[in-house]
């Protein structure tokens, strides 16, 4: 496997969309910490690019890849390799160069910029997030077999959890504005990993005062150490779970 | 050598294998041949273990090929369209292949010379010709004495020195007593290489027959005449 | 208007004061200690006559209550130290024109209903109460029907953990005239308390950690407060139901909390903020029922919301002021705003200044859409940041259509003020 890796994740990092990608979240970044008169304006700007761009550019590429990849897969199939080294190989490879640009272009100045607590949780999760929708990308490119169709799901996917999910939050504090509903909405934030750290990270840049109740309620549940954990395991199962779903479709795929 | 035991396979409503028997023996070089969309392909993804049957077994050397991968390092596969990671170097691939096989025994690397891929190590896969492309999937295949070939189209593409080339090398590689399986359009092609004939249609297994014998039977001179005077007769 | 008055106060009562030692300057020193003339306080005090000067040496005295009945000088050497055991209040002042210097009271009774205290004055003017420490009390120093008094320089610090069981850094009730002037306060319940007090200045006090407010004034008219530091306290600063309080060069800091604020405004009239810092308080200021406040030079950096204006405001100036950092610059829940916003500096506006007069070309809306929706619906704070309210906010900036429509800056400042 480790050597099936070296030379997937070797032809990823060479691909110039990575490449472009990297440039792009360090041209970001760097500017926002030089331009944004303080410290904590840049991060938040950062904290832009983490929530929609990192997620964007994973799904998007890694499904791109995986459809591309078709006949590279046959290749190693075709020779004495397991199948699901090949898929473990290929999300691994994805994995590390997703998180290795984002890391290059975002790590750096946040580590230099940035509070050193806030920048590793940053990095956590960007890393995660990462790594979480290129599992998603995977459950998606075996969802179906045609390229373009797999694409479309993998934009509507990000774009449920960028931007519908909130929404929907939105709209479930309205319509039940009258009801006691804060926990019901912590809960139901840790079934997109996108809300789930953005506020994670939020927790962590004093806002949380703000929050009121419910803010409360979050930083009991996830506020804690212990609840930091139950986080970031919960991260942990959003790259987990889509990833094994596809690896057992992936297993008894007709190539 | 391989036993293909009553295997089925569908895609949606289409039966691209239906209930095929088949035994393959060693020192054999068949043509599968048919017309398109008959099963030919699927039936060698069958073996490769990329399409999964939905009923039967395949086995090899007696030992049924589910949920093995070991037995693959005996086959040699040269695919139809060889797509490879854009950004690899030929060098890269071949490396990659061989750390794959891991095979303790000798390199052939007839082939690899014949088509001077030395000279091409450092090109990526993304600037080759659909040519040489072939050419590295032909050297692949048979870098690794693979005790069985399974040649997707081999020739297609290939310049006629390189397509020459290769098949002396087939026909080599029948004379050492290995199981060769080919698929080619081009009958004419697999003419002086092939001893056994397997035709296919519509998933079903029509006819598979020793060459000599074949021709013997129909009285023609070549594969392709004798096949087509059998379609005529109704028997096939 | 009033800080001209309050001035004037600061200057005459130290030589009304004077003129009082004066007459009586030919008064005796009584000495009490382990060695001296007198052992315990309560003999000299019954051997003083009025005038005199008790001092008292270092030590520790455990007489319980001390009332001191007629007007005399008691002044610590080396911070004697005043035990009470938790048993009663320890100095009771019964007479006008008493000073207190330089001793340590502690353990003060913790009785809430007599409000026991360290020092407490009853229904007396001309009390000064200067340099002493006062160590885990209830009350530090309770002033009731006084005035003229002068509370200074004074280390006051409890460390009750609860509200209940725990009282005020110094408590002024009904009181008029006072100075409370560069203590420090820690660990109280409010670190200053004002109720019915009117015409006093508190001035350069430090106020921190206490477990409600750093001050709370209530129906207190005509006060100042000037270059105070408050910070850390539970709930910040309370100022209600008051007149015409000139709040100056004061700095609230890190007031954090569910019900935090730099400054609570409720039913104020007719005050006057100017040179203050909010710096990271949830709330910088928040207003209910308050009317006609001007509120200019001040900064806000870094705070949750800088200023929450309620509909029940109206008439407020907020003008020159620097908001920088803050998650929300303003904030109000009504749709009707009556008051009025100019020259402010906004670190969030982003238009542009044609004619490079210092003041940008398009007014400034400080008032964004998420703003509006958290205050109906403050759970919906969860939503922060996220790309959808992203792009609601943005929106509403180029077509306002619920935020209201007179919450406006016409004459944003390009750059900040040097405050």
């Amino acid at each position: 496997m480790i050597r099936i890796l070296k030379y997937v994740a070797l032809d990823i990092l060479k691909n110039k969309i990575v490449i472009a990608y990297t440039i792009m979240l360090a041209l970001f970044s760097w500017s926002a910490f030089g331009l944004e008169d303080n410290e904590s304006k840049g991060i938040l700007t950062v904290l832009n690019i983490v929530l929609l761009t990192v997620p964007l550019v994973s799904i998007l590429f890694s499904t791109i890849y995986i459809y591309n990849s078709n006949e590279f897969v046959e290749l190693l199939v075709s020779n004495p390799v397991k199948r699901s080294m090949v898929w473990k190989a290929l999300f691994t490879g994805l994995s590390i160069s997703m998180v290795a640009a984002y890391w290059i272009g975002v790590g750096i100045p946040l580590l230099i910029y940035a509070n050193f607590a806030t920048a590793i949780m940053m990095l956590l999760a960007g890393s995660l997030l990462s790594v979480i929708f290129v599992s998603v990308a995977f459950l998606c490119s075996t969802l179906t077999r045609d390229k373009a169709k797999g694409i479309g799901i993998s934009i509507m996917l990000w774009l449920y959890f960028a931007l519908l999910f909130d929404g929907l939050v939105l709209f479930l504090f309205f319509q039940f504005a009258d009801y006691p509903i804060e926990k019901v909405v912590v809960l139901l934030s840790a079934l997109s990993p996108v809300d789930l750290s953005r506020i994670l990270i939020l927790l962590r840049l004093d806002v949380s005062a703000m929050m009121g109740y419910t803010g409360a309620v979050f930083q009991q549940y996830f506020g804690s150490s212990w609840g930091l954990l139950v986080s970031f395991g919960l991260l942990c199962l959003w790259v987990f779970v889509p990833f094994y779903i596809s690896l057992r479709k992936f297993k008894r795929k007709d190539l | 050598m391989i036993s293909i035991k009553n295997i089925s396979k569908n895609f949606g409503k289409l039966k691209a294998i239906d209930n095929l028997n088949l035994e393959l023996n060693k020192g054999e070089c068949i043509a599968l041949i048919g017309p398109n969309g008959c099963g030919k392909t699927t039936l060698i993804k069958s073996i490769l273990g990329m399409v999964l049957p939905e009923s039967g077994e395949i086995l090899f050397d007696g030992k049924s090929i589910k949920n093995d991968n070991d037995y693959r390092n005996y086959i040699g596969y040269m695919p139809q369209i060889g797509r490879y990671p854009e950004n690899m170097t030929i060098g890269q691939i071949v490396n990659m292949i061989q750390g794959i096989r891991n095979t303790q025994e000798a390199l052939d690397k007839t082939l690899y010379e014949q088509y001077a891929i030395e000279k091409m190590l450092d090109k990526k896969m993304r600037t080759l010709s659909g040519g040489t492309t072939q050419k590295v999937s032909a050297v692949l295949a048979f870098m690794f004495q693979s005790k069985v070939l399974i040649l997707d189209e081999p020739t297609a593409g290939l310049d006629p020195i390189s397509s020459e080339i290769l098949k002396e090398k087939i026909i080599d590689a029948k004379n050492k007593g290995k199981l060769i399986l080919i698929t080619s359009h081009l009958l004419s092609e697999l003419e002086d290489l092939v001893t056994q004939v397997i035709f296919m249609q519509e998933g079903k297994l029509i006819l598979h027959e020793n060459v000599n014998d074949l021709k013997q039977k129909t009285g023609e001179q070549t594969i392709a005449k004798s096949i087509i005077q059998l379609l005529k007769q109704g028997k096939a | 208007m009033n800080i001209t008055k309050n001035k004037a106060f600061v200057i005459v009562l130290p030589l009304l004061l004077c003129c009082l030692f004066y007459s009586s300057v030919h008064a005796t020193v009584i000495k009490v200690g382990n060695d001296k003339t007198y052992k315990t306080i309560k003999e000299a005090l019954q051997q003083a006559n009025p005038g005199d000067t008790i001092i008292i040496s270092k030590g520790i005295y455990k007489e319980g209550n001390i009332v001191i009945n007629k007007p005399i000088c008691i002044i610590g050497e080396d911070y004697p130290v005043l035990d009470a055991e938790f048993k009663t209040e320890v100095l009771s002042v019964k007479s006008s024109n008493v000073v207190i210097k330089y001793l340590q009271i502690q353990n003060s009774g913790r009785s809430a209903m007599v409000d026991e205290a360290a020092i407490k004055v009853y229904d007396e003017n001309n009390i000064i109460i200067e340099g002493n420490k006062l160590i885990n009390n209830f009350f530090g120093v309770h002033l009731q029907y006084a005035s003229h008094c002068i509370v200074k320089n004074n280390f006051i610090k409890a460390s009750q953990k609860e509200e209940y069981e725990s009282a005020n850094g110094i408590h002024c009730w009904k009181s008029d005239s006072l100075q409370i002037i560069g203590n420090t306060i820690y660990g109280h319940r409010d670190g200053i308390y004002f109720e019915f007090v009117k015409n006093s200045v508190i001035w350069r006090n430090i106020s921190q950690n206490n477990l409600r407010y750093g001050l709370h004034f209530m129906f207190s008219n005509k006060n100042a407060y000037i270059t105070n530091y408050f910070s850390n306290n539970g709930a910040g600063v309370a100022v209600m139901f008051s007149k015409e309080v000139v709040m100056m060069n004061n700095t609230f800091e890190e007031n954090w909390g569910d019900a935090a604020y730099g400054v609570l405004f409720k039913e104020l009239s007719d005050c006057y903020l100017s040179g203050n810092k909010f710096l990271r308080n949830t709330t910088g200021v928040f207003f209910e029922g308050a009317n006609r406040v001007t509120v200019e030079n001040n900064t806000f950096i870094g705070n949750g919301w800088g200023l929450r204006l309620q509909a029940s405001c109206m008439d407020n100036k907020i003008e020159r002021n620097n908001f920088i950092g803050n998650t929300f610059d303003a904030a109000t829940n009504g749709f009707l705003t009556l008051n009025y916003f100019n020259e402010n500096y906004w670190d969030k506006y982003e238009g542009y200044d044609l004619n490079k007069d210092g003041v940008g070309d398009i007014p400034f809306r400080p008032l964004s859409l998420f703003s509006v929706i958290v205050e109906k619906n403050p759970p919906a704070m969860l939503l922060y940041r996220s790309f959808m309210i992203t792009l609601l906010d943005k929106s509403e900036k180029i077509l306002p259509s619920l935020t209201p429509e007179n919450f406006i800056d016409n004459n944003p400042r390009m750059k900040p003020y040097t405050l």
